[in-house]
């Protein structure tokens, strides 16, 4: 236990100081002073505003987002034995986007997108979980094809709406597909849903342990296999779907936060699971930090920044790792 | 006392008949042999003995409780089975490995204690892997795996062995030293230890009690004084066995 002391006072310090850095910078430069008023003092002025208004709604977004997507990448990796799954490969954000851009190419806009997004997720997880379930054989591998043929076939759809669009939504499609925090309404759900998400996924973090010593293993050491795969199924779902329906599809932190942690902390999913809501939740809210003020007033989706920062930080954990012992 | 007996059990896979109406009653204390050709169903027969499958027709009671009746972690608390493949898509060291034996016993929201991580190291030390206990088990060779898995099984500490062809990959001097230690351990615990093997010479040394599977459903079954002999050897792999005397030793050549 004592060794994950270090990482998870780091993790939490870094957690801070990405609320901190989202708090301060943007189109008006706030200093600590400022911060600490706006935030504890009831004196109104353009500061409390900022941030209250602004600055704490998105940075609550982008931090809520990246934990979810973080979480369902590691329950995705384990359900599906594979190193490379990641929270969009079963196809659901794929499905969300189908529903939410048929939302933009009607003209809809704000709850509307979000609705259908979310309506669409839904549809991807139900389709993929009644097609591979269908003849009571549940293995890792026929639900990845299954989900990957789904998304392929979301993804023609989302080409044909993508073509057959005027000018005019194409460029919010393209955000949206690309992945892009830049609404400032929470959904309040999210942070239920991430909490609970983290309880449920605490309380089976030691099945997880041996879930990913293969099935039979697990079995053989009194895990209920089957019943713990469907949970994990359909909690890795939940959590993306309320990602997606936030902030598109933002690649790559589902993928890559699991992976940094496991080169770093090993398989304990008991520590692997509130690391990685915590490292998530940090790295999407600087990522979103840079993707507001790199190129202000112009705004970057998210997605563009995280593949910045996520692909060469990546490479390096893995060639630092490959030099000595990948466990501890 | 019989802590593991089957009454009638089919068991079948596609059009293949890997036991019909077999009623063994294996007691505390015994170690029983598995023998038999590829394919012919040892493992299926192990697996299903534990209930890693159900497709299966009879009963098998584990303490005279119906096997199915039982919870998934009642079972691994009583019976422990080595396997032929473990998997490990994530990197994760062998002393965490060797600790997920003691899952059985742990609630949901409980952590290892001192003693799980005790039992751990000393089953660790039984197959002399404590000094690679922070290795990744991903980094291991074929025979240090098996030593892992045994070690996990060790750890788990069941009343039943179940070993998968315990043997595989292992090096002459382990072969003889764990199987040495694990038959010991079996016989004065009172407990009972059941595996496949492949080696006949290893089975007429080690085990009290022989199961072979003949094909096509049928066995033999018995003490190994009174089943280990060339006509049954040479009936159960389809090749004739030479049965050497050398004192009051016997030892079993394919000719």
């Amino acid at each position: 236990m004592h060794k994950a002391v270090p990482l998870f006072i780091s993790l939490t310090l870094l957690s801070v100081a990405s609320f901190v850095l989202a708090f301060s910078v943007g189109s008006i430069t706030l200093n600590a002073d400022q911060i600490f008023s706006a935030l504890f003092q009831a004196e109104h002025n353009i500061a409390r505003t900022i941030i209250w208004e602004l600055r704490i709604p998105r940075a609550h977004i982008a931090f809520v987002t990246g934990g979810l997507l973080s979480l369902a990448g590691l329950l995705m990796q384990v359900l599906l034995r594979n190193p490379l799954a990641d929270p969009y490969i079963l196809g659901i954000s794929s499905g969300s986007s189908v529903f939410a851009l048929t939302a933009m190419a009607l003209g809809l806009t704000g709850y509307w997108i979000s609705a259908g997004a979310f309506a669409g997720a839904l549809l991807s997880i139900l389709l993929v979980f009644g097609l591979s379930h269908k003849n009571g054989d549940w293995n890792p591998s026929r639900l990845l094809l299954t989900g990957v043929v789904i998304a392929a076939g979301w993804g023609a759809m989302i080409n044909f709406i993508l073509s057959t669009s005027p000018d005019k939504p194409l460029r919010g499609m393209l955000f949206w597909l690309m992945g892009d925090i830049n609404n400032i309404t929470p959904e309040p759900a999210s942070l239920f849903v991430l909490i609970a998400g983290l309880i449920m996924t605490m309380m089976i973090a030691r099945q997880l342990n041996i879930l990913s010593r293969g099935d039979l293993q697990a079995v053989a050491l009194g895990v209920s296999v089957k019943p713990l795969r469907i949970s994990l199924f359909l909690l890795a779902s939940c959590l993306t779907a309320f990602a997606v329906i936030q902030a598109g599809s933002v690649g790559f932190i589902g993928l890559i936060v699991p992976h940094m942690l496991r080169l770093i902390i090993g398989s304990d999913h008991r520590l692997l699971i509130p690391a990685s809501v915590l490292l998530g939740g940090s790295l999407l809210l600087i990522s979103d930090t840079i993707a507001r003020t790199v190129i202000a007033p112009q705004q970057l989706p998210v997605g563009v920044i995280t593949a910045f920062i996520g692909v060469p930080f990546f490479l390096y954990l893995l060639n630092k790792n490959f030099d000595r012992n990948p466990v501890k | 006392m019989s802590l593991l007996n089957t009454i009638n059990l089919n068991i079948s896979i596609a059009d293949k008949q890997i036991c019909k109406a077999l009623n063994i009653s294996f007691e505390a204390g015994q170690i029983w042999g598995l023998l038999g050709r590829n394919g012919i169903g040892k493992t299926t027969l192990l697996h299903t003995l534990c209930h890693l499958r159900a497709d299966y027709s009879g009963q098998i009671k584990l303490n005279n409780q119906n096997i199915e009746q039982l919870k998934r972690k009642t079972i691994a608390q009583k019976i422990g089975i080595q396997l032929q493949h473990t998997e490990d898509p994530f990197p994760s060291s062998v002393f965490d490995t060797v600790l997920t034996g003691r899952h059985p016993y742990i609630s949901n929201w409980q952590w290892e204690d001192e003693d799980d991580r005790n039992k751990a190291n000393a089953a660790l030390a039984i197959v002399e892997m404590s000094e690679l206990a922070d290795r990744a088990v991903n980094n291991l060779s074929g025979g240090e795996r098996q030593r892992v898995s045994l070690a996990t099984l060790i750890t788990q500490d069941p009343e039943i062995f179940l070993l998968d062809e315990p043997n595989s990959h292992l090096d002459l001097n382990y072969q003889i030293k764990l199987l040495q230690y694990l038959t010991d351990y079996a016989k004065s615990n009172n407990h009972l230890l059941i595996m496949s093997l492949h080696d006949i010479n290893l089975a007429a040394r080690f085990c009290s009690h022989l199961l072979m599977l003949t094909g096509d459903g049928q066995s033999i079954a018995g003490r190994t004084g009174e089943v280990l002999n060339q006509q049954n050897l040479t009936h159960t792999f389809k090749h004739p066995i030479h049965e050497i005397t050398d004192g009051d030793k016997k030892y079993y050549l394919p000719s």
